[in-house]
């Protein structure tokens, strides 16, 4: 076995509540390395032959939870979830800041397939070589911080079983709340409260194959490095490196955000992106820093960054418990839905995270369903009552209709694209005239950085990302351009599963780590042409795969949103919007940069030369069903 | 002078580089079962890193039953001679905060030995710029013995005190 792995999986079918543990060969981690990457082939590979025919909410799909080979060992710790995805029918590598991915690598596997379904609610437990797949009836339903509890009470005292060994730490564990469980397409994968796997919904998926939980706790040492002398330099030197490089990342994490990207670079969504641009002052993290953060520092395992915060409100007789909030949900939760107080905002993520959501794909709909509302789309009948700009209260009201799919809530917790589908049969209007307020790209919403202002993201980003509307994948010419977003440099902190904030040490630095550990000789060069070109290949072959109740089709969804394309109404550049011949081109420049054709279907050619073999045939049924060549 | 290292909570960022050092130091590979400094986190958030406290009547080290346990003459620190520990656990129960490491794949018991005077953990700390871990003078005095509680036990006096919520909401 390679430096860094341990080679094994552990294979758990929840419909027979059989465990197996296998081997993994080191062909496939050379090629995939491990999570996102390695996860879109081991899901090509069992079920690409009926690729479209896979419901992502059926027993067939397959949950993937995967390490990679720098997980633990350097730069924040975490963990890659994947599978079909319920929004996209493609794959996506969400990945969480969770120990989860320690545990089971010294517990001594690489990963966890999950297929099918249990009969009744239960949890997955690893502890070496215990695996075993157990009750959680009395948990389902639960919010998250009860589901964390809960589960910690479950555990313990297994842990604790030989007492004279003393106190073991406590276990990993990631969860779903009840979103995820109704099966809503917005929903996370969540841990240790306030973290989240978000993008593809594959809470969903957990909750389709009545999962609650995974919880891990491993004994065991990390697998043998091949340098461990360089490793332990690495490690100071990513001190050195990452807090020195982006100290504003220790200080405010991302909060500092709105002022940053809503009134310097007009880039933040305003009630569902109508504008980019703000002017409240109250809209910052500062609030929350002078009055509520309780802890000013909350890092993962292996973490020298450190861009958590812990907040707590004490609000009605509630208590808020939580991360400062970060950029994204600030701008979701706050002027995306036209509130200004952070602390409402923290208190609106607080209870969709309780719920299980994820904050950007429902923030996304609340904004979809309030404009819809302000365009007199949906009426007050339609919902219940009003959903008004700014109203807390109603959002709340909102999510808890979603999470139980009751009423209006059923059509969204569709998630955006599917719900404007339905809303537009439902009032018989053409899907444009609904899809005009759909910020979202192949069923994901887009993340809160606009490309509007030409300040923050390029025109290109969510065109043609293998992962929609991500925010922390997206595409960039070159495919070499160094940005941590851009989809190529994704792709490796998503299989490597490292974070990607502490990969702004650079190239050369995640590079040396990975020969430190692995001992392979990956360079950037290398990465780019080969690795991240087979991965977003395959992963394009099967979001165009699709289904199966929505398809892509790339002359029209390779595209913004309609929304990005009206003139920015407000702010320092006031009218801006790309012009859409632009974006025709430089998309036609990144097909050709990744070896696709000018549909953006990756070519024979291509697929062979990455080793991506047997995806031929893919092609094939991709183009017979879009009627071309 | 022997040493003590002082915790503070308040300043733990739950980072557990301090268990990649010492693990590193101590096991040749990161193993953060395998540290003799490990940060709990029962509840999000309540980050709370328990090491030996150097209790001056050192209870472990009488309680051993093959005089595995002695002390460190200059730095005060728990000494485990590998050869001797039989794994009972008697160490474990004497202390008050059940703080020795007993684990399935080592043959001793693990304990901090403070670095010989130059510990990892408070290193690594420091350069990381939370000094959560600071090594100080350990003067005559009985007092740090009040250090060594479970985590459990300083976990729940925390959320009371950061989160102000009831225990059992939580843990
Ligand atoms: S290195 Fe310091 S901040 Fe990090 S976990 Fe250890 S004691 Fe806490
Ligand atoms: S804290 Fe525990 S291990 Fe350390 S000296 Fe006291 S009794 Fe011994």
């Amino acid at each position: 076995m390679p430096y860094g792995f341990t080679g094994k999986f552990v294979e758990v079918d929840l419909s027979s509540s059989k465990v197996k543990v296998i081997d993994v060969g080191e062909e496939f981690y050379r090629k995939f390395l491990g999570g996102r990457g390695l996860g879109s082939w081991l899901l090509w590979e069992r079920l690409g032959v009926d690729w479209e025919k896979v419901d992502p909410l059926s027993p067939e799909n397959l949950l993937l939870i995967l390490t990679g080979p720098m997980t633990g060992y350097i730069a924040g710790v975490r963990i890659a979830v994947t599978g079909k995805s319920p929004q996209s029918g493609g794959t996506v590598g969400s990945t969480i800041a969770n120990e989860v991915g320690l545990e089971l690598k010294t517990s001594g596997y690489d990963g966890l397939i999950i297929s099918g379904k249990a009969k009744d609610p239960v949890y997955v437990f690893i502890s070496d070589d215990v695996i075993e797949v157990r009750d959680a009836s009395k948990i389902w339903g639960k919010g998250i911080r009860e589901t964390h509890k809960l589960l910690l009470r479950d555990v313990m005292p297994e842990l604790r079983k030989i007492p004279t060994y003393g106190e073991p730490k406590e276990p990993a564990m990631i969860y779903i709340g009840p979103a995820g469980e109704n099966l809503t397409r917005i929903s996370a994968v969540e841990g240790k409260y306030a973290h989240a796997a978000a993008y593809g919904s594959y809470g969903a998926v957990m909750g389709s194959k009545n999962l609650k939980a995974v919880v891990a706790k491993g004994s065991g040492p990390l697998p043998p490095v091949y340098d461990v002398g360089r490793l332990k330099e690495l490690l100071y030197k990513a001190i050195e490196l990452v807090p020195k490089k982006v100290p504003r990342l220790r200080i405010w994490g991302t909060g500092q955000g709105p002022w940053r990207y809503g009134r310097d670079l007009s880039s933040i969504p305003v009630r569902n992106w109508q504008e980019e641009y703000w002017e409240r002052e109250t809209y910052s993290q500062y609030d929350l820093e002078v009055y509520d953060w309780v802890k000013r520092y909350w890092a993962d395992f292996g973490c020298p960054l450190c861009c958590m915060k812990v907040t707590v409100l004490h609000r009605n007789g509630e208590v808020v418990i939580t991360d400062a909030p970060d950029y994204e949900l600030l701008a979701y939760e706050g002027s995306n839905l036209g509130i200004y107080d952070v602390r409402d905002i923290a208190h609106l993520i607080w209870c969709g995270e309780e719920l299980g959501f994820d904050m950007i794909n429902a923030g996304n709909v609340l904004a979809f369903t309030a404009e819809l509302f302000e365009k007199g789309i949906l009426t007050k009948e339609d919902i219940g009552f009003e959903v008004r700009w700014g109203d807390e209260n109603a959002f709340i009201r909102l999510l808890k209709l979603i999470a139980s799919k009751e009423g209006i809530g059923k059509v969204l917790a569709e998630g955006t694209y599917r719900a404007a589908l339905k809303i537009a049969e439902m009032k018989g209007l053409k899907p444009d005239e609904v899809f005009k307020y759909a910020v979202q790209a192949k069923g994901i919403a887009i993340g809160a950085h606009g490309i509007r202002s030409g300040l923050d993201y390029p025109p290109l980003s969510y065109v043609t990302s293998v992962q929609g509307g991500d925010h922390q994948s997206v595409a960039m010419l070159p495919l070499d351009a160094a940005p941590v977003v851009n989809e190529v440099w994704a792709a490796f902190c998503d299989s490597a599963v490292i974070c990607q904030f502490n990969a702004l040490g650079g190239w050369d630095f995640v590079f040396e780590a990975l020969r430190a550990i692995t001992g392979w000789d990956t360079t950037k060069e290398s990465w780019v042409n080969e690795n991240a070109k087979r991965i977003l290949t395959l992963q394009r072959v099967l979001l165009l795969l699709g289904g199966p109740d929505v398809y892509w089709d790339p002359r029209i969804h390779d595209d913004n949103p309609p929304r990005f394309y009206e003139p920015l109404p407000s702010g320092p550049k006031k009218g801006q919007a790309p012009a859409k011949a632009d974006i025709t081109k430089l998309r036609s420049e990144y097909y050709r940069a990744l070896g696709w054709d000018e549909y953006g279907i990756p070519t024979e050619e291509t697929v062979k030369q990455l080793g991506l073999n047997g995806t031929e045939g893919a092609l094939k049924r991709i183009k017979n069903r879009l009627n071309i060549g | 002078m022997p040493l003590w290292i002082f915790r503070e909570y308040d300043r733990c960022s739950g980072c557990r580089y301090c268990e990649v050092a010492c693990s590193l130091k101590h096991e040749g590979i990161i193993w953060p079962e395998a540290s003799r400094i490990r940060v709990f986190e029962y509840v999000p958030g309540i980050t709370i890193p328990v090491l030996c406290s150097q209790c001056t009547d050192y209870p472990c080290v009488s309680a051993c039953p093959t005089n595995a346990l002695s002390v460190d003459g200059t730095t005060g620190a728990v000494k485990v001679d590998e050869g001797k520990c039989i794994r009972c656990g008697n160490c474990v129960e004497a202390c008050p905060g059940r703080i020795p490491r007993i684990l399935p794949h080592k043959n001793a018991v693990l304990i901090c030995d403070l670095c010989d005077g130059d510990p990892e953990c408070v290193k690594v700390c420091k350069a990381l710029g939370f000094n959560a871990l600071i090594a100080v003078d350990k003067w005559p005095g009985s007092h740090y013995k009040l250090y060594a509680r479970t985590a459990e036990e300083i976990s729940k006096a925390y959320v009371k005190k950061l989160y102000r919520i009831d225990v059992e909401e939580v843990m």
